[in-house]
């Protein structure tokens, strides 16, 4: 497969999932020449990451996964290694603003970076030295905390505003609320924001590290808990990398108990936004009742599989449980009666004008911007650009089992906070109609088959999870256990969005604004 | 207005035991409750601190002022500043780029305060244990007066973890 005339050879990703091409690029122009390629034909970067394959005899190397509109093109390039430096391949921040957070933390990490001209860390605020990499095979991963290095919290070089009565608003990393933690820097005159910047990274625990040498199963744990709120999402892409590696199709029923999964994860987590989005403005009937509607439906889940949250459900080669007749007539009674209840919810949202006067223009994005991030999910299609990873476009055909289900994907032309709000309410009345699909059309056999690692084979997975399409690359290494694996949320590209989309407003519209993206930030922080 | 009155009016008190429900979640709730307010006798503030999870406690944490769990209406209430807080409510593992902004916190919040473990990272580190980045539980980094287990613990853990800490006090 040829991309646009460029002279890199790509190959098809085998098995039942996103469709992915892998390609190499014989330098660093190459690969330049390549992402200039992409992104005049609309196509954005997904994902970036660094990979040590000195154990293999090779030096480094740096993955970077586009998305046009046939699928998702994952470019690598190998970089040799030079004794203890840091290698060096083109920037693609100038490209693609979305490379600049993923370039530092590939930096942080596995010691190769840009040429750009911001080399401020990213992840590493001073538990560790700037000449040690925890991603390079050599580092030491003895038990313990910090391995023997001191902590020194290091200052980070904020973007400083200047001119008459701007002044900086720090927040964080803990918020005033239960929220995760990450820094926001605010300049403004008066309560209009001028420029936000965040600094995150507090919420680095080594997930990345963990995976070096991990088996299969344990591996399925780790994913599972790098961003709980989408815990089946990253399992998912997971299983799908590691399918597409070891050459195994998961059989039909797993596919469709996958998805059934999924649907339940994005309609719980738009419950509960939903709520908190009312709740935002000031508006705490509507917290009460969609936390209403958000417990009842997550009693269920804990009923039908076991989980609240529906953990460890979800492995390489299909999934761990099995759904009954009795199971499945009881959801489908559920998602009629949750369907009659979000529709009167959304008729006193719509008619509530104070609610409409904090949502309607508040943080608004456009196609353009969201195109230049590179944005995918939720967010996107809040700005009118139909891009679903379940849903059939032009040039498109979405993986088993969406082909199949007919997904119609939903988009809002506005960008601003209601827009995204409408949103969450049409892709619950989606889901809830796919559940029902699902369940009525769910076909019998085995739910699971046996997965034996392909040494030296990688695998990439695609899921659109409810925020935004999640990729689980992974690498395994000659013994069978996994090299390296990394995990990407679509908040790598939507952080740098919500910095825009504040920025004609006012501070304390930020918790509303905030809210409306709702981010993960231990997804990002890995 | 009226049809929101009318939704309100409609839904009804969902705290409110169920009578035929034998020891039933909505029974345990009830009982959790009264005996949080025996020990107490007035009101409880929580500051909860994510020092390094995965959110898949926040949203257990946030579940407890649903109406089914309605911790906020009886008395147990989540505060913005650990200065106003009687207790740290800190989910794990904590991450060393936490681990000085926990201390802060910790140190901010005045005596006698507790802290309360969450999850199965905040107790031993979980998945994640101890690393470069991780600190592992919260107790290596703050004193921790009790530990709710689960990943993630569910809101009935939740609060019955609440109340042990609270009478280890008395």
């Amino acid at each position: 497969m040829i991309f646009h005339a460029e002279p890199i050879e790509f190959v098809r990703q085998p098995g039942s999932g996103a469709p992915v091409w892998r390609g190499r690029a014989a330098d660093g122009e190459d690969m330049l020449r390549f992402a200039i390629s992409v992104h005049r034909h609309q196509g954005r970067l997904a994902a970036l990451w660094g990979e040590d394959r000195r154990q293999q005899g090779a030096g480094y190397r740096l993955h970077c996964v586009f998305a046009l509109d046939e699928g998702w093109p994952w470019l690598s390039l190998d970089l040799a290694a030079e004794g203890d430096q840091c290698p060096v391949y083109p920037d693609l921040s100038g490209i693609f603003p979305a490379a600049n957070r993923m370039q530092r933390a590939t930096r942080d990490l596995v010691g190769i970076a840009s040429d750009g001209s911001d080399q401020r860390p990213w992840l590493r605020h001073g538990a560790w030295p700037a000449d040690w990499y925890p991603l390079r095979h050599d580092a030491v991963h003895e038990a313990g905390v910090g391995v023997g290095f001191d902590n020194f919290p290091s200052d980070y070089e904020f973007v400083k505003v200047g001119g008459e009565g701007a002044h900086e608003i720090p927040v964080g990393p803990i918020h005033a609320g239960i929220i995760e933690p990450g820094h926001f820097r605010f300049s403004v005159v008066g309560e209009r924001v001028l420029r936000l910047e965040q600094r995150l990274g507090y919420q680095h625990k080594g997930v990345e590290k963990l995976f070096l040498g991990a088996d299969l199963a344990h591996g399925a744990r780790l994913v599972g808990r790098v961003s709980g709120d989408s815990t089946c999402a990253y399992a998912w892409a997971y299983a799908d990398a590691v399918e597409a590696a070891c050459r195994v199709e998961p059989p039909p029923r797993a596919l469709l108990l996958r998805a059934l999964m999924l649907e339940r994860e994005r309609v719980a987590n738009h419950l509960g936004d939903l709520g908190a989005l009312g709740n935002d403005a000031a508006f705490a009937f509507g917290l009460t009742q969609f936390m209403r509607l958000k417990e009842d439906w997550l009693r269920l889940n804990q009923q039908m599989f076991g989980h609240r949250f529906m953990m460890d459900r979800i492995v390489p080669g299909g999934v761990v449980m099995d759904l009954d007749a009795a199971a499945l007539a009881a959801m489908i009674e559920q998602c009629g009666v949750v369907r009659g209840e979000v529709r009167k919810l959304r008729a006193l949202y719509d008619a509530h004008a104070g609610l409409q006067d904090r949502f309607a223009t508040t943080g608004a994005i456009d196609a353009a911007l969201a195109r230049e991030l590179s944005l995918s999910g939720m967010a996107a299609r809040a700005t009118g650009i139909l891009l679903d990873g379940r849903a059939h476009r032009q040039g498109y055909t979405p993986p088993a089992p969406y082909a199949q289900l007919g997904v119609r994907p939903v988009t809002d032309e506005r960008g601003d906070v209601a827009a995204r709000v409408a949103l969450r309410f049409d892709e619950i009345y989606e889901s809830l109609r796919l559940l029902r699909e699902i369940a009525l059309g769910l076909p019998g056999g085995a739910s699971r088959v046996e997965v034996a690692p392909v040494g030296d084979a990688g695998g990439l997975g695609v899921i659109e999870g409810w925020r935004g399409e999640v990729l689980v690359g992974v690498q395994f290494a000659g013994d069978g256990r996994l090299a390296r694996v990394h995990p990407h949320d679509p908040s790598w590209q939507a952080w740098p969005a919500l910095e825009h989309a504040v920025m004609k407003d006012i501070v304390p519209d930020f918790p509303l604004i905030n809210k409306s993206f709702n981010l993960s930030y231990s997804g990002v922080d890995l | 207005m009226i049809p929101l009155l009318r939704h309100i009016f409609r839904t009804g008190i969902l705290t409110e035991p169920m009578p035929e429900a034998e020891g039933g979640p909505q029974r345990e709730i009830d009982r959790l409750h009264d005996e949080i307010l025996h020990v107490l006798g007035r009101a409880l503030t929580i500051r909860e601190v994510d020092a390094g999870s995965c959110n898949g406690c926040e949203l257990e944490i946030h579940a407890l002022n649903n109406p089914y769990y309605n911790l906020e209406g009886r008395g147990i209430k989540f505060v913005a500043s650990p200065r106003h807080a009687d207790m740290l409510l800190v989910t794990g593992p904590v991450t060393r780029n936490m681990e000085n902004a926990l201390r802060i916190a910790y140190d901010c919040t005045p005596d006698p305060k507790l802290v309360v473990a969450v999850g199965d990272c905040g107790c031993n580190g979980g998945v994640f244990g101890e690393s470069y980045a991780s600190c592992g539980a919260v107790e290596n980094v703050v004193g921790v007066d009790l530990r709710i287990p689960g990943c993630p613990p569910t809101p009935l853990a939740l609060m019955q973890g609440i109340l042990a800490a609270i009478r280890t006090t008395k």
